[in-house]
């Protein structure tokens, strides 16, 4: 055997340079960083339509945007955060850390890998670019009820292609990520001994190759409604808009829980690193988190209490729903038993998975309000409901997606995380959070409905608090950029392998930043 | 290298019943169409298309409940469409039977399907129709001319603070329902 050469220890990869690298790559590193740089492209996509939402909405009257645009504005903010921002960035994290924490060397299938992703930016851009045809963006909400779904111009077409290609995006990462933890796991790796967030993970994905092509099916069938004379949805061949709606939340309240789980995944790797202690109830968080994924299939008719359904149906999903608050609130309760006389410190991930918990949980306790049908019935489609699914998106999934973005950042790039710009991205990000959104439960009791451009006088103030918190909250989002250029430069301290004092998992055996092929050499788990 | 190889076939194996899962769930989708109509039909929520069935015609003289006629065209079907009388008064449990007129005014046949509505709205369970031209599509000739009738009977247990009840109609067109650019919602007034 020749003498091995400084050039072959080199760890690299091998093959296109450039730009090139980027788009037939393989590997799973590169592609979670692809993954999570085009969520983070989104989620300022979606930020600048939100904060001209909230201009609009900085003080009753029409100054900033025309209705049809404003409409237009809160339905692309809904799609292009779910499907741009918040999914694709949890699919970056699973093909970054999934291979890493199992200890197996790339994701089952690399190059269906590579074509999950790059269906993406197509989709992004028949979604944004669809502000620009005639007639403009869909405005239908990001529902996309018929009969308003039926009866918009081309770029309700476009979104319901996007739709179609997000969705078997999804489905391809969900397969892949399925078949990684099934078959890649070292020896030893048994599937109880895996950790949470590959737990949550798997579930998470068979909930999306279950749920994923419902929804297909329904924006099909509203394609055909509008271009091919089907009557699914259109009242005057004898089809029902209520119909659609059963369809849609079909997948979408599963589809809520899939924007959920993997959070819940991060939150319990960061809690046991900072509190010194292993999780607290590891195998109740995974049955836990099973149940959860099973009776989100039964809940869905709670966004629907307003339709006419029977009381019979509504009793049923209200109880459903009240249901889901015992495993929720297992694992809220484990995570504070976790941190129960542990020796906590309050580094930058710590913070914002404490953070986490604290306000995630708020939203949990309005969503049970929600879930009371005589209750719902006053607060639907009001600012209420606004306020309860960004506590839970918001302060759940993207605080989680920053926790774990803190967390493993040592890994990604080497460096640690600049704690004092991280705490200050952190508490900026809280403080703002709650200004912008807290006024929102008073604006929905009152009475305020969601998706209107202009509101009634006696809504300004807690409106114009809103506003000032949303401004606020956007731009506190630039200081993150800062803390990742930072460290993605090489800038701040070194990591070690392990780099945080009591991080454990396979992850944390190889070097930081970790080399462009790992676990070549299958590790053995004891 | 065996060991990978079976990995690999391992892999295949469960991949495919992965997207037989998926494709599965696609037609699951459609599938909940007839099953929501199954059971819109067996509850009895959503018959709107079939003509009801009445089981109490005690006649109540007691009350008389004023029930008005309204005609809609949705969009710009090319239809004239009007009740021949605006309104009547009726008794609970009282067959009665009126007529609408609609005519096509285009040189081609379009086919229409009216939908009815109430107010108030809760007199909708308590309007019993027998008959009516809402049941199924209308096929109009160029510059056909229809008289169409409705039959029903008001159910007596219709709340007793419902004095007035509207039935109104909008027509819509079957065929050429696309949606043309630019029919984009925020573009029309
Ligand atoms: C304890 C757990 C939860 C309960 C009981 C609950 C209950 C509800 C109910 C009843 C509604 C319908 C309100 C209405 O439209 O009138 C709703 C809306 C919503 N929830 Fe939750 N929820 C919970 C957790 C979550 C989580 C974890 C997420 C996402 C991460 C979420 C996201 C949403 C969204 C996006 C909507 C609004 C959908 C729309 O109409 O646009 N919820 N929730
Ligand atoms: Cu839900």
């Amino acid at each position: 055997m020749a003498a091995v050469t400084p050039d072959q220890l080199h760890d690299h990869h091998h093959g296109p340079t450039g730009l090139m690298r980027w788009i037939t790559t393989t590997n799973h590193k590169d592609i979670g960083t692809m993954y999570l740089i085009f969520s983070f492209i989104m989620f300022l996509a979606g930020g600048v339509m939100a904060l001209t939402i909230r201009a609009e909405l900085f003080s009753p009257g029409l100054q900033v945007v025309e209705p049809e645009l404003f409409n237009q504005l809160t339905t692309l903010h809904g799609l292009v955060m779910v499907f741009g921002a918040i999914m694709p960035a949890f699919v970056g994290f699973a093909n970054w850390m999934i291979p890493l924490m199992i200890g197996a060397s790339d994701m089952a299938f690399a190059r269906m890998n590579n074509w999950s992703f790059w269906l993406l930016p197509p989709a992004a851009i028949l979604l944004i670019g669809s502000f620009f045809v005639p007639g403009g963006a869909t405005a239908a909400g990001w529902t996309l009820y018929p009969p308003l779904s039926i009866q918009m111009g081309m770029g309700m077409d476009m979104a319901i292609f996007a739709v179609h290609i997000m969705g078997i995006s999804s489905i391809m990462g969900a397969i892949n990520i399925v078949v990684t933890i099934l078959n890649m796991r070292a020896p030893g790796m048994t599937m109880m001994k895996m950790p949470l967030f590959c737990w949550t993970w798997l579930i998470t994905a068979y909930l999306l190759i279950a749920v994923m092509p419902v929804l297909a099916g329904a924006v099909t069938m509203l394609l055909t409604d509008r271009h091919f004379g089907t009557s699914f949805f259109n009242a005057a061949g004898g089809g029902d808009p209520v119909l659609y709606q059963h369809i849609f939340w079909f997948f979408g309240h599963p589809e809520v829980y899939i924007m959920i789980l993997p959070a819940f995944g991060i939150v319990s790797q960061i809690i046991p690193t900072f509190a010194r202690k292993p999780l607290f109830g590891y195998a109740s968080m995974v049955y836990a988190t099973s149940s959860i994924a099973i009776l989100s299939f039964v809940v869905w008719a709670h966004h629907m209490f307003t339709t006419g359904m029977p009381t019979a149906g509504q009793l049923f999903f209200m109880y459903a729903t009240l249901l889901i608050a015992v495993p929720t609130g297992v694992k809220v309760f484990n995570w504070i038993a976790t941190m129960w006389r542990g020796s906590m410190t309050f580094e930058t991930p710590m913070l914002w998975a404490t953070g986490f918990i604290f306000v995630f949980t708020m939203g949990g306790f309005t969503g049970l309000i929600c879930a009371i049908a005589p209750i719902d019935i006053q607060i639907h489609d009001t600012y209420y409901v606004v306020a309860h699914f960004h506590y839970v998106l918001v302060a759940g999934s993207l605080f989680a997606l920053f926790a774990g973005a803190y967390y493993w950042l040592p890994k990604w790039t080497g460096r640690m995380p600049d704690e004092k710009i991280g705490k200050l991205h952190f508490w900026c990000s809280l403080i703002f959070f709650n200004i912008t959104f807290f006024p929102m439960h008073f604006l929905g009791l009152a009475g305020m409905p969601r998706r209107v451009p202009d509101y009634a006088l006696q809504f300004a103030d807690f409106n114009m608090l809103a506003s000032i918190g949303a401004f606020g909250f956007g731009l506190s989002q630039l200081i993150f950029l800062w803390v990742v250029i930072k460290a993605a430069r090489g800038q701040g301290e070194k990591a070690t392998a392990r780099s945080w004092e009591a991080a454990e998992g396979l992850e944390w055996t190889v070097p930081s930043p970790a080399p462009h092929h790992t676990f070549e050499e299958v590790p053995v788990v004891k | 290298m065996s060991v990978d190889s079976e990995i690999a076939a391992e892999n295949q194996r469960v991949l495919k019943r992965l997207i037989v899962g998926a494709v599965a769930m696609f037609g699951f989708g459609f599938l909940l169409v007839p099953f929501y109509e199954k059971i819109c039909e067996v509850t009895g929520i959503n018959n709107i298309l079939q003509p009801s069935k009445v089981t109490n015609t005690q006649v109540d003289t007691s009350r008389t409940i004023l029930v008005q006629f309204d005609a809609n065209i949705h969009h710009d079907l090319p239809w004239t469409f009007r009740p021949l009388q605006t309104a009547v008064r009726v008794h609970p449990g009282e067959l009665t039977t009126i007529a609408y007129e609609v005519s096509n005014n285009r040189p081609e046949a379009i086919t229409g399907q009216a939908v009815p509505s109430y107010g108030p709205q809760v007199a909708g369970q308590h309007f019993m129709k027998m008959d009516c031209f809402c049941f199924t599509q209308q096929t109009l000739a160029a510059g056909e001319s229809r008289t169409m009738p409705v039959a029903f009977v008001l159910d007596p247990a219709l709340p007793a603070d419902v004095t007035t009840i509207t039935l109104s109609y909008t027509f819509f067109e079957i065929a050429g329902r696309r949606a043309e650019a630019g029919r984009a919602g925020g573009h029309e007034s």
